[in-house]
């Protein structure tokens, strides 16, 4: 309990991933699934660096600034998408986008 | 003993912020939520020996990010709430059940991983493929900093030139979706 091992991390990590698919999964306004998405990454980027810590090995930070940079790369795309999808069909539900074209 | 009061208070913080996003009724709690959530997970990183990739956290995703989320909940003027229709075939609660077997099985990959962590460490271990570099006396420049930039631009180049790439096309698709008329 007291002594903080990478198992910690990974534990918490995979708590947060959880919780990111929660919100894709059971929510249903667009931009709050991007939000969980983006929570998955933070998830998957505490794992890389708490081991590159425990190995000493340099890789695990390095992936996780492409990984940052995927999803701002990921956040744009995405949100450009919604903003066109709301210009034509004024809603961000989810369960109203369900035809792939218009 | 300080370690684990550390680790404990953002554990219990971060997990706690990933609910209130997930389960704030409104857009703009949940873009703020997520702020301090990133914040956080950047001193956890700190702690972690990763003071570039911290400080990188707070730049890009509490920052860049999360402005362009807050611009686009104001950019979405939503009359009426958009959890309000729900489709009827939906089943929410499949959700969470889904999302339940998806931590029972990260958690078994974890805890085999330890094992198989421990039965390698038993027989040799892994050697770093990417060791720490030894980092000069420079009195301004954090030693992760000058590490991770030597890695960057040696062992990493050619990644982190299509990274670049991706930017530029991403910046470009963005645009493009987002602009009226071209």
């Amino acid at each position: 309990m007291l002594e903080i091992t990478p198992l910690h991390y990974s534990l918490l990590s995979a708590a947060l991933f959880m919780i990111g698919v929660i919100g894709v999964l059971v929510r249903r306004n667009v931009i709050i699934i991007f939000m969980s998405i983006e929570l998955i990454l933070n998830a998957v980027n505490i794992n890389l660096i708490a081991l590159s810590d425990r190995l000493q090995d340099l890789a695990g930070q390095v992936f996780v600034v492409f990984v940052i940079a995927v999803a701002a790369a990921e956040a744009a795309v995405g949100l450009g998408i919604i903003i066109a999808f709301y210009r034509n069909k004024e809603t961000v539900n989810i369960d109203e986008i369900q035809i792939m074209r218009w | 003993m300080a370690e684990a009061i550390v680790f404990w208070t953002l554990a219990v913080l971060i997990l706690g912020l990933g609910v209130m996003v997930i389960s704030a009724r409104s857009a703009v709690h949940s873009v703020l939520f997520l702020v301090v959530n990133f914040l956080l997970v950047a001193v956890l990183y700190v702690t972690l020996n990763a003071e570039f990739v911290a400080v990188i956290q707070v730049l890009v995703y509490a920052g860049g990010i999360v402005v362009l989320y807050l611009f686009v909940v104001m950019l979405v003027n939503l009359k009426k709430a958009p959890e309000r229709y729900a489709d009827p075939r939906r089943i929410a609660w499949t959700g969470t059940l889904l999302a339940g077997a998806v931590l029972a099985e990260v958690i078994a990959i974890v805890y085999a991983s330890v094992s198989s962590d421990e039965a390698g460490a038993a027989g040799g271990g892994f050697g770093a493929d990417t060791p720490f570099a030894e980092c000069g006396a420079g009195p301004l420049v954090s030693c992760n900093t000058e590490q991770l930039g030597w890695v960057l631009y040696t062992s990493y180049l050619i990644p982190f030139e299509l990274a670049s790439m991706l930017l530029l096309v991403a910046m470009v698709g963005a645009i493009v979706l987002a602009k009226r008329h071209l």
